[in-house]
């Protein structure tokens, strides 16, 4: 049933490929055919509602770093399809929106924006969401740390009240350890504290 | 499918509003409503633009609540994340955990017993009424109807000894595991139970005969925040909103997941999508739910309560773990390593009492995701609100609000 959905989404965009995928069919697009595609969708097979939009962060070696995730779903009969587009820059990466398309996609590239950087073409209100407006980093991006970085607060009397700073997170990291030392009952096996590496510094703020 | 909708009326509005920058620019304010409410439900901030007592322009502000579940999840093994499923929506925990254990199931190849199959869908069920307990009852008071909330949280109160006798938690119950859940029913679990539901059953009566009829609960609710089907499906509206709006969608039905195709039960549809409808919604599924626990109390299978091939996601028993090597090397790699799963990206939502929860997959291998993101129905909910805020009264909002039914832990994450 899947496959000659996706053999029948592959015939009608010659442009896909086909993505590896453990349940619902999925295809792959080229970014600037995605508002094409996801119109295309919408109008001839009946996937009306976009239940999902995100992205995945390949990592800051890998090229494209990027790829936008878009999850359809056709609301009589419940079914799924998966879509995915890479974003061309790495540095500065780019998306076409479907707020045209999809109304929830304003707040979802949003979203994904805060979380990513992506940027979302033609899109209405690209502002942050979830972060502070001034917020410098992209937390879901692979390389921020768990326990986050040391960031100044948005008002001077929060910062003051609260004192923040960075501390290691309690599960940060992994891969996990047992201690060797101490207390049996200290020395279950744990994720490994890895606020700091051989690449990053020992932020001052951690005490041992 | 009943096609009836009705849009909001804004002319007015743009009528009242034109020429107001030169005449009459002193009554227009604008307002922070949040973030720290009684009407706003948790931490959700709206900045209103008001004209008199009527909304222009809202601006929902989300993110206070933020904790990043998605950057946990992608950091820890796939057995930790689940007690972070309670914090989601955290009125109805095991439904939650229910969602995200099948999610990793379905990565993994495991196929759970019947068993298990039949206590999550009453996990799931419970958690709807308990959900929707809350929903109508904090509802009534934001209409002004003060006993509601004290008969529904009650039954909320009895539904947590239920809870907790099952999975030794009142609120976060962490319940499934990943290929069964955690321990098997108590003893004489399903007549209570039973026994819940029997008395149960006349609140809801009682419940309906105050509110579903009263004037003033009619004055403040009908017509007020239509939703069209064509928007519900624009905005993501899924669960009850959505069928509120006349979409006739109910994963149970449409894509059964854990036995759901075995009960008997019927999918309340709305015709005009006000907060009326969604009342109604709410009230008729409590209704449905009793009716699907009852049956499955009457069919519960007996067998195993965890998947046969679960070895490799669960940690063995406590006390083989302490006399078996075997177990004790088994148990050392799960904790450590976490449970190994294949390679490949899965999708799953279930059909939770706020609307579909979903999970989406992303793995490389190994025991930690490499993404995981969580798509939450509340989020989508509350990305309606700068479109049918304006027009309404500045006291129509709690009531719009309070009919969607959203929980901040879930929007922000």
């Amino acid at each position: 049933m899947d496959a000659i959905l996706t053999a029948k989404l592959l015939e009608r965009f010659p442009f896909a490929e086909e993505r590896a995928s453990l349940d619902h069919p999925a295809i792959k697009v080229p970014a600037d055919k995605l508002v094409e595609v996801c119109q295309v969708l919408m109008d001839e097979f009946g996937y009306s509602m976009l239940t999902d939009s995100t992205a995945i962060d390949w990592g800051e070696e890998v090229s494209p770093r990027f790829t936008g995730i878009y999850h359809l779903f056709k609301v009589s009969g419940g079914d799924w399809i998966r879509i995915a587009a890479d974003c061309s820059d790495d540095a500065e990466p780019v998306l076409p929106s479907l707020v045209e398309l999809f109304p929830i996609a304003n707040w979802q590239e949003r979203e994904t924006y805060d979380m990513f950087g992506i940027r979302y073409e033609n899109h209405p209100d690209m502002r942050r969401i979830l972060m502070w407006d001034d917020y410098p980093y992209h937390p879901l991006r692979k390389e921020f740390p768990l326990a986050g970085h040391e960031t100044e607060l948005p008002a001077a009397d929060v910062a003051k009240a609260s004192g923040a700073k960075v501390i290691p997170a309690p599960m940060m990291g992994g891969p996990f350890h047992a201690p060797q030392t101490g207390e049996m009952s200290d020395r279950e096996p744990r994720a490994a504290d890895q606020s700091w590496t051989e690449k990053n510094e020992k932020p001052e703020t951690v005490k041992d | 499918m009943p096609t009836e909708t009705k849009e909001i009326d804004l002319g007015d509005v743009a009528a009242r509003t034109s020429g107001y920058e030169t005449e009459l620019k002193g009554e227009e304010m604008t307002l922070n409503m949040g973030p720290s409410h009684p009407a706003t439900h948790g931490v959700l901030r709206l900045k209103l633009r008001l004209d008199g007592d009527y909304v222009t322009e809202a601006d929902p502000v989300i993110g206070y609540l933020h904790r990043g579940d998605e950057k946990i999840a992608e950091n820890m093994t796939y057995n930790q994340f689940v007690p972070y499923t309670d914090r989601l929506d955290y009125l109805a925990p095991l439904a939650n955990n229910v969602c995200y254990a099948i999610a990793v199931e379905k990565l993994a190849g495991l196929k759970v017993p019947p068993r298990c199959e039949a206590i999550r869908v009453i996990c799931c069920e419970l958690a709807r009424i308990s959900s929707h307990l809350l929903g109508v009852g904090v509802y009534g008071m934001d209409t002004g109807a003060m006993t509601i909330f004290l008969y529904t949280f009650t039954q909320r109160e009895k539904l947590y000894t239920l809870f907790e006798e099952l999975t030794g938690a009142r609120f976060t119950t962490s319940y499934t595991r990943i290929g069964g859940v955690t321990r098997d029913l108590p003893e004489g679990w399903l007549g209570r139970v039973s026994n819940f539901c029997n008395q149960f059953e006349p609140i809801i009566d009682e419940v309906d005969n105050l509110l579903t009829r009263n004037k003033i609960f009619l004055d403040r609710t009908k017509d007020i925040g239509v939703i069209s089907q064509e928007d519900a499906i624009g905005y993501g509206f899924t669960g009850p909103n959505l069928r509120a709006s006349g979409v006739d969608s109910d994963l149970r039905k449409d894509k059964p997941y854990s036995g759901y195709e075995n009960y008997d039960f019927d999918v309340p549809i709305g015709s005009v999508g006000d907060c009326y409808d969604r009342y109604l919604i709410r009230m008729e599924e409590l209704r449905q739910s009793v009716r699907i626990v009852r049956q499955v109390i009457d069919k519960m299978p007996d067998g195993p309560y965890y998947a046969e091939d679960a070895k490799k996601v669960h940690v063995p028993p406590k006390a083989k773990v302490l006399t078996s090597m075997e177990e004790l090397i088994q148990n050392f790699m799960l904790v450590t390593e976490g449970p190994q799963m294949p390679e490949g990206e899965v999708y799953f939502e279930a059909e939770n009492p706020k609307g579909i929860l979903g999970f989406f997959i992303h793995s490389k291998g190994g025991g930690v995701p490499y993404r995981l993101k969580i798509r939450a129905p509340s989020f989508c909910s509350l990305s309606i609100l700068p479109k049918i805020l304006p027009g309404l009264m500045m006291s129509d909002i709690p009531v719009v609000l309070g009919s969607l039914d959203f929980v901040m832990g879930e929007c922000d994450r």
